[in-house]
């Protein structure tokens, strides 16, 4: 397994390094050491929101409401931050992610006890997050002024080179590491998507493990939420409206697949990114916004295909011959 | 023979790779009359149904068809030639209508690709009426029971002018009631002029419907001729007929103290009062017909479903188990018979395959020690002659019989005190089953407990040390090694009387 997901993560670098490279051949700035910092740091809410959709994926699920989540958070903390600004933003943080962590259950829990597709349920729970966000605010926008400086500066502020936002999502990358291949749930995410009726016999209950991703998806949409309005000084009823879908793209394209058990952290990572450079770079070579999404979608249905592919080589070898250029 | 037989197997053999399934097998289905086919679990039936129906071709043999020589390249084929199955379960569409599933693929026509929909829920409706069946042809599979399943699966075979009906099992799932409404549709069908090739274990209902029989062990044709000049006896006779005993390398354990004792086992819908004892070094063996509940138990008793009263004692001690991780805590691992669907977990590399269920131990502060897990996975792949280039390999680039090593490595590796085997060897050729039994042999020796949950009767008579019986739910018999008989088991799985 090491040895094809890292083929396929290999692949990635290399797509996203030629990318570069080429974009570099028409635009030269862009590869300046200031501007792939901002690509990253463009792209980390994209990140960290992937990470979070990967846990779920991985066990044959999917959060279509990780978006809506994402911005009824966002919401939620922008209200709490315009009735008491003086409320330490660590402690708003957690707030979002604490709210993020209840609607990810809550996607859970209609999973596991009332046994629904996980696509209908989060279909229906993205709906319920957005109207929820209008009846929160009343459909007005929360905009930059009344927001407190702590609450917008916190994403920008600069650490060694890198703004926090970055910071947040390479800390996020590193705990996901640390639970995807260090605990025995994200083990058992894998388990359960890779063969659920055999992981029940192992002793894993497979609807606490996918109640369990929903609320990890959840609470990293929670904190998505903050970065957004914080970061774009707004918070509305239809910010990242759409965003799902470059989420799940992220993943697809990062090596996850869509049938449950298969898939990295560090693949999404690089499936975020690849995404994050498109977006970042197409506008400065002068594409169009439409050509982008274009773009955007053909690299998917690619990646997927090239999936697919290494998925079924996995099969067993039965030509002697063959055996030594398969293994 | 009075009648011309309306299809002939002359000298049919069919061998899959280390299996001889089929031997020379002749068989002749006359017009209006009921064949009875019997034998234990892998005589060859459902290979034998299989290449009535086109789906394997025979390697040997001839097929004809009205005395003509043919051949079934396809399924589609046997249908046109008028030869249609109807099994255990039905293969039909839930999600479509009644008449729908009737003349799927023949649909009367108005147009080209337009359905004639009044002509067809006509016609559904008189078909229906010939088999006896009440139905409207327009409601969906789904909402119909088993029996009416059958009924329109057998409306369907009327359909296309089948001329022979192959019944594998038909009664299996049925009520008593649903069991004498297709006894009554099969004299129909008889009445017909239908062939009739019925599959049963059950031999009250062979002797109730059948004309002929037909028995096979091992791939052979073993005896035939007609019900009436025949007893059950007999009959069980043929079936079992073979000394066995010398293959199976039981080795002598001395049994000890008892390790797991089950007491009042009871589920509302699938299996009541289930007692008994499990020793030290002991294999029990678990002998019954398919869907008998052995492993309906099974399952409840290592937690999968709930029983509604039943209490476990392991060395003495009760213990309260609500689901796998209680049984495993507990020192008590099932390995299911659907190896391939409930086994290995492809995609996860070797070594986590073995340590999936004992992460527990290899973990410390709710982290994960991989050097632990490739040293516990190292340890019980080893015992088992793995052969791997990696422990950091799927799963699934491993042959299925490196798979199945991983999957018993698996269990071993959480060190249990009793361990439920289901089906061990089905479906898996005559060297690897030896190499099974012999390894059963050494956990036994090794101070394990081992219940061997098996529907075939050589493995049961050759590695248990004590056998209990299921039927319907129950526990029928229960017989000491020296005891065993493979007429005796038979009959108590069937539920037939001593002979007088």
């Amino acid at each position: 397994m090491k040895r094809l997901s890292g083929n396929r993560e290999m692949l990635l670098v290399v797509a996203i390094v030629a990318l570069v490279a080429l974009i570099a051949l028409r635009f030269p700035p862009f590869v300046t050491p200031g501007n792939l910092v901002n690509v990253y740091n463009d792209s980390s809410i994209l990140i960290i929101l992937a990470l979070g959709q990967m846990a779920v994926i991985l066990t044959r699920c999917i959060d279509l409401s990780m978006a809506a989540a994402l911005a009824l958070c966002g919401m939620a903390a922008a209200m709490v931050n315009a009735a008491m600004p003086g409320l330490p933003i660590p402690l708003l943080i957690l707030i979002a992610m604490a709210l993020g962590t209840v609607l990810g259950a809550f996607n859970g829990l209609l999973v596991w006890k009332l046994d629904i597709p996980p696509i209908v349920v989060t279909l229906g729970t993205l709906t319920i997050y957005r109207g929820l966000i209008f009846l929160l605010s009343g459909g007005a926008w929360i905009n930059a002024h009344q927001m407190s400086p702590a609450f917008k500066a916190l994403p920008r502020l600069n650490l060694l080179g890198f703004p926090v936002l970055s910071w947040l999502s390479l800390a996020m990358i590193a705990i996901m590491l640390l639970v995807m291949r260090r605990t025995p749930l994200g083990r058992a995410f894998f388990a359960v998507g890779g063969n659920p009726h055999a992981a029940v016999y192992t002793g894993i209950d497979v609807g606490r493990t996918r109640f369990l991703a929903y609320c990890l998806s959840g609470m990293l949409a929670g904190l998505s939420g903050y970065l957004w309005v914080s970061r774009y000084a707004v918070a509305y009823v239809d910010i990242a409206a759409g965003f799902e879908l470059d989420i799940i793209a992220a993943c697809v394209i990062g090596g996850v697949s869509i049938a449950g058990g298969i898939g990295s952290v560090a693949g999404t990572v690089l499936g975020a990114l690849f995404l994050g450079v498109i977006k970042n770079a197409l506008p400065v070579i002068d594409i169009s916004p439409f050509a982008q999404m274009a773009i955007s979608g053909t690299v998917i249905i690619v990646a997927v295909a090239v999936n697919a592919r290494s998925e079924k080589r996995k099969g067993r070898v039965i030509l002697k011959k063959a055996e030594a250029t398969h293994g | 023979m009075r009648t011309k037989p309306a299809i002939a197997l002359e000298g049919i053999s069919k061998s899959f790779p280390g299996v001889r399934a089929l031997s020379k097998v002749s068989l002749a289905l006359h017009p209006g009359s009921v064949t009875a086919l019997v034998g234990e679990n892998g005589a060859g039936k459902s290979t034998l149904v299989k290449i009535l129906t086109g789906i394997y071709q025979p390697d040997e043999g001839v097929i004809r068809v009205d005395g003509a020589p043919t051949r079934f390249p396809s399924a589609s084929s046997a249908a046109r030639a008028g030869v249609t199955a109807i099994h255990q379960e039905t293969v039909l569409f839930d999600e479509l209508s009644v008449a729908e599933n009737i003349f799927l693929g023949h649909a009367p026509r108005i147009g080209p690709g337009l359905i004639d929909w009044r002509k067809m829920n006509a016609d559904a409706r008189a078909l229906l009426a010939r088999v006896g069946a009440d139905l409207d042809p327009s409601i969906r599979l789904r909402d119909l029971g088993i029996a009416s399943k059958h009924l329109v699966a057998i409306a369907r075979a009327l359909s296309i002018d089948a001329r022979v009906v192959i019944m594998d099992e038909p009664t299996a799932a049925l009520s008593h009631k649903e069991i004498h409404e297709l006894y009554e549709l099969v004299d129909r069908l008889k009445a017909d002029g239908k062939a009739i090739l019925f599959i049963s274990h059950k031999f009250d209902e062979i002797f109730r419907i059948a004309d002929r029989y037909t028995v096979f062990r091992d791939g052979s044709m073993v005896g035939e001729g007609l019900i009436a000049e025949t007893t059950q006896d007999d009959l069980v006779r043929l079936m079992v007929g073979r000394d066995i005993g010398q293959v199976f390398p039981k080795q002598a354990v001395a049994i000890g103290e008892p390790v797991l004792t089950v007491s009042g086992y009871r589920h509302p819908t699938e299996f009541e009062d289930i007692n008994f004892e499990l020793r030290r070094g002991e294999i029990l063996g678990f002998y019954g017909l398919v869907g008998a509940g052995r492993s309906e138990f099974m399952q409840s008793l290592i937690g999968i479903t709930k029983p509604s009263a039943g209490a476990v004692r392991l060395d003495g001690e009760v213990r309260v188990i609500r689901s796998p991780a209680d049984a495993i805590a507990a020192g008590i691992v099932y390995v299911p018979e659907e190896r391939g669907r409930q086994g290995a977990i492809i995609g996860l590399p070797i070594f986590q395959n073995v340590t999936l269920p004992s992460l527990s131990r290899t973990s410390r502060a709710g982290f994960l020690r991989l050097a632990e897990e490739f040293a516990l996975a190292r340890d019980y792949t080893a015992r088992l002659d793995l052969r791997a280039a990696s422990f950091d390999q799927d799963v699934g680039t491993l042959s299925g019989g490196n798979q199945q090593k991983v999957v018993i490595a698996k269990w071993l590796a959480t060190k249990p005190k009793v361990i439920i085997l289901d089906e061990p060897t089905k479906g898996i050729d005559i060297g690897s089953k030896a190499a099974v039994h012999a390894f059963m042999s050494e956990l036994a020796a090794s101070g394990l407990s081992v219940i061997m949950v098996s529907s075939e009767i050589p493995e049961i008579m050759g590695m248990a040390d004590r056998v209990i019986v299921m039927r319907e739910g129950r526990i029928a018999a229960r017989f000491e090694r020296d005891a065993l008989s493979a007429e005796g088991l038979v009959r108590a799985a069937a539920g037939i009387r001593e002979a007088a």
